[in-house]
């Protein structure tokens, strides 16, 4: 079946660009999450959107399930390969086809990646929000299939406040375009954040927003994470809503100054990014605050220039990636807890960490209570993997069980699926079936993903008829 | 391939657009992370296929990735030992093998490359033709300067006024060739700033060409030579004016196993830390630095060259779009890879050309050679300088 179906390719795609080789296909085997890792059947990088339609209405036609990928950054496996499947990578498509600034919008393919939308705008006074730490290669098709948070996204909201339209390839192959003006059901809402089981977006139109006339940032550190914590609680409180605020305990901290020497406080039990933006009267008199506030602070720094302030979150941008230096492996963990949780659940992760005998860094969107545990153990220990596994699942347990959630940013992807059935009962994932059925009838867009069992519609008239091959091997089961 | 460097890559992707290939072709195996995946492939069994080791050809080496890797991959010596591991278990196709064969029997030596000189305005006229027979020959045609006169270089530059510093000074293969003149100024302005400058006659390539290609026997032959030679003359300091020999000598260590007994400055971090005492005399110029991937991302020399251009009166320093991004120069690449090279060359000749300025700066004679061909291409002239004329025109009191 792939075999032919491959052959179609070639008449769809220039040769070079229908990857074939296995070589070649293995490094496509996973992407930012390692641990889960499949050789895709086929790779095609196609260039244009009618490109991705014909793709797309190939694996129709064959039944051939269909992934999309853009730079392969992320971090649940949302972009995990097929081995009977077509991988579609996006990172082609990378033109910037219109910047609208009068009505702050951009056009762009989804190939582009989140930071070139800001540097294309940046002169003019304008930036792209959302700032994923990737963001200097994430793509912005993949913010919109992850709907991708970031540092800012306290103040500025997720990917999915962004997003004005979306041209997207239906999952049978239609070329169909969302906006957010329609009236009706907010299907853009919907595709934002449906981590590709609805379909490939095409081309995005972003909104940009004004670059703030003022930007502070504030770097205190903190003899312990829960004084960092209290301070956090006292800024939300005071009313304050900084565009950022950041922590990172001691091992977070040693990890970013191996890497990028990044010269935060010496001795510091936790740090606090916090960066304060808007009218320049407003930042200042925040700030006044924010000094009272942070009282605790053995020592408060205060970015005097751009470069100053890149230094700073220089350290907290590489932090995933600088682990490296202090661990041979690690699970980068994302989860949600109410801000007002955020001492007893450290206490509870600094619990865990002493009984399996396994390393913890934290680092975290502070402001909203967005976790990112790094749980490092070294692979070449026996049983040292499924130690840190039983660790980061007990993380994801104890945000459920104090009301957040098992991802504030990262997506199910693969690797969450299984926790679904703890946040979720069977009628709410039944619901969500529905919802991605009337898309994609088929299961044949990112199968295997967010859901813990694939589950295939109800008969759709005209769509189907007998068996699905999934049901008939055993691998789906109707409702 | 060490499998413990290959560990150290966590496919974060944070490489990606800092590479030359991937900017180009958008693909996997085309950026520091595939190839990394490709190498453990290797190291897991896999055969080096003719597929594997076009990839691995295709890196241009310029090591951008190294700069923007979180977790500290050292990409430099991965490439390096893949490189040797392709000429070990490889076989190229006989019409590449003979262009490697000559380019290496060629480059690496002073003497042979005077004899070209006489036919280079034949080259030029000879283009097209060699083009046909292979795409390498044209390129190589296509980017060869106009062959200056020689200039003998003496044993000894005695420093202007109080002697401040005794440094050798390394005239390199290239560089020396076709660029006598960029020796002569560095020299000079060695010793204007009050240095001793020795230059031991008989020296020969540095070996980085070997070493960036894999050819590991000859670059070790070669870098011994060198080592050898200014041993001999008894420096503790050796100034390098060209920044792909500046980095493969700094890592002589690595390479011989011993320590050559002598550090190895840039001559831009070599003048910034000896301090400005030399007068320096108006330029009115727009410049443009181009950094050089063997300086800025090899060596981390970027503010040094950036400071003496803005030491200078009059000279207004202008940045360079993307300038993190190679030029396709990259030692022998444009030579052996000369479609991706023609490519990156034409972009960076876009980002050089948008700066309007009326010079560009670059400390690497492979770099400028590149952007003035790919500029031409585009109908955009443009001067160029190695850092070391400017600073010399600026000393000396004279245009440039």
């Amino acid at each position: 079946m792939l075999d032919t179906l491959i052959e179609a390719l070639r008449g769809v795609l220039p040769v070079e660009w229908v990857i074939t080789d296995p070589v070649r296909l293995r490094t496509y085997e996973c992407d930012g999450l390692t641990y889960h890792r499949a050789t895709p059947g086929v790779v095609v990088l196609p260039e244009t959107a009618e490109q991705v339609a014909r793709v797309v209405g190939l694996c129709n036609e064959f039944a051939v399930p269909f992934v999309a990928r853009g730079s392969g950054t992320g971090l649940s496996g949302g972009a995990l390969p097929r081995e009977d499947g077509v991988l579609i990578v996006t990172s082609r498509m990378r033109r910037i086809l219109e910047v609208d600034l009068p009505n702050r919008r951009a056009v762009v393919e989804p190939g582009v990646t989140n930071l070139a939308i800001t540097e294309a705008v940046r002169d003019q006074g304008y930036y792209y929000a959302p700032d994923p730490s990737s963001q200097q290669i994430c793509s912005i098709g993949g913010n919109v299939a992850e709907n991708s948070g970031g540092a800012h996204c306290l103040k500025y909201g997720f990917t999915v406040n962004h997003i004005e339209a979306c041209e997207i390839v239906t999952p049978d192959g239609d070329l169909v375009t969302l906006d957010r003006m329609d009236p009706g059901y907010d299907l853009l809402g919907a595709f934002v954040g449906s981590e590709g089981t609805l379909g490939i977006a095409t081309k995005i139109t972003v909104r940009l927003s004004r670059a703030p006339q003022a930007v502070t940032t504030v770097l205190a550190a903190f003899e312990s994470i829960e004084q960092g914590g209290k301070a956090v609680s006292a800024i939300i409180g005071a009313g304050i809503v900084p565009a950022a605020i950041e922590m990172m305990d001691a091992l977070a901290i040693e990890a970013a100054e191996a890497a990028v020497a990044c010269a935060y406080p010496a001795g510091a039990g936790a740090v606090l990014i916090v960066e304060l933006d808007g009218p320049a009267v407003e930042v200042e008199r925040q700030f006044e605050r924010l000094r009272e506030i942070c009282s605790d602070a053995f020592e408060l720094r205060v970015a005097a220039d751009p470069a100053e302030r890149a230094a700073i979150w220089k350290g907290r941008k590489s932090a995933f990636a600088a682990v490296g230096r202090i661990s041979p492996a690690y699970i980068v963990q994302d989860g949600v807890v109410p801000r007002t949780s955020l001492p007893r659940v450290l206490a509870e992760i600094d619990r865990l960490s002493a009984a399996y005998d396994i390393r913890v860094a934290n680092v975290f969107h502070a402001g909203d209570g967005n976790l990112h545990p790094l749980v490092l153990f070294d692979d070449a220990e026996p049983g040292a993997g499924e130690r840190a596994e039983a660790v980061s699942g007990a993380i994801l347990d104890l945000c459920i069980e104090h009301g957040g959630s098992i991802t504030g940013e990262h997506g199910v992807g693969v690797d969450k699926a299984k926790y679904m059935p703890k946040m979720f009962s069977e009628a709410d994932l039944d619901t969500m079936q529905l919802v991605r059925c009337a898309f994609d009838p088929r299961g044949l867009s990112n199968p295997g993903k967010v859901f813990p069992t694939p589950r295939l519609c109800g008969e759709v008239p005209g769509v189907r008829k007998g068996v699905h091959p999934l049901v008939e091997s055993g691998r789906a089961e109707q409702f | 391939m060490d499998p413990e460097l290959i560990n150290d890559c966590v496919h974060c992707g944070f490489c990606l657009p800092t590479c030359p290939t991937y900017v180009l072709w958008g693909e996997e195996m085309d950026s520091p992370r595939g190839r990394i995946h490709l190498m453990d492939q290797h190291v897991k069994g896999t055969p080096v296929t003719p597929e594997m080791a076009g990839h691995f050809d295709a890196c241009l080496g310029c090591m951008a990735c190294v700069t923007a890797c979180p977790s500290g991959v050292r990409y430099d010596r991965l490439i390096e030992q893949t490189r040797a591991v392709v000429e070990r278990e490889h076989e190229r196709d006989p019409r590449e093998r003979a262009v490697r064969g000559l380019v290496f029997s060629l480059f690496p030596y002073p003497r042979r490359l005077r004899l070209l000189r006489p036919g280079m305005r034949l080259a030029e006229r000879l283009a097209p033709f060699l083009e046909r027979v292979h795409p390498s020959l044209g390129a190589m045609a296509g980017l060869a300067p106009p062959a200056p006169r020689r200039q003998r270089m003496p044993r000894v530059v005695r420093a202007r006024g109080a002697r401040r510093a005794v440094v050798g000074m390394l005239t390199g293969c290239v560089q020396g060739e076709f660029f006598p003149q960029v020796n002569a100024a560095t020299a000079r302005v060695l010793a204007l700033e009050g240095c001793d400058v020795v230059i031991p006659p008989g020296q020969g390539c540095c070996g980085a060409l070997s070493v960036h290609s894999g050819r590991a026997d000859q670059a070790r032959r070669l870098a011994r030579r060198t080592v050898r030679t200014f041993r001999r003359a008894g420096v503790d300091t050796v100034v390098v004016n060209a920044a792909g020999c500046g980095s493969s000598m700094k890592e002589y260590g690595e390479l011989l196993g011993e320590e050559p007994g002598f550090r190895v400055l840039d001559l831009s971090e070599f003048l910034a830390e000896l301090g400005p005492v030399a007068e320096r005399h108006p330029l009115p110029l727009t410049v443009a630095y181009h950094d050089a991937c063997h300086l800025a991302h090899a060596q981390g020399v970027r503010a040094q060259p950036r400071e003496l251009l803005r030491g200078i009166p009059g000279l207004e320093l202008r940045e360079v779009p993307d300038a993190a991004i190679c030029c396709g120069s990259a030692g022998t690449y444009n030579i052996f890879q000369p479609e991706a090279a023609r490519e990156l060359g034409d972009r960076k000749a876009r980002s050089v050309g948008s700066t309007g300025a009326e010079l560009l700066v670059s400390a690497n004679p492979g770099c400028t050679m590149q952007i003035v061909a790919a500029m031409r291409r585009g109908g955009a002239d443009i001067r160029v300088a190695h850092t070391a004329e400017v600073l010399d025109a600026s000393l000396r009191g004279v245009s440039l």
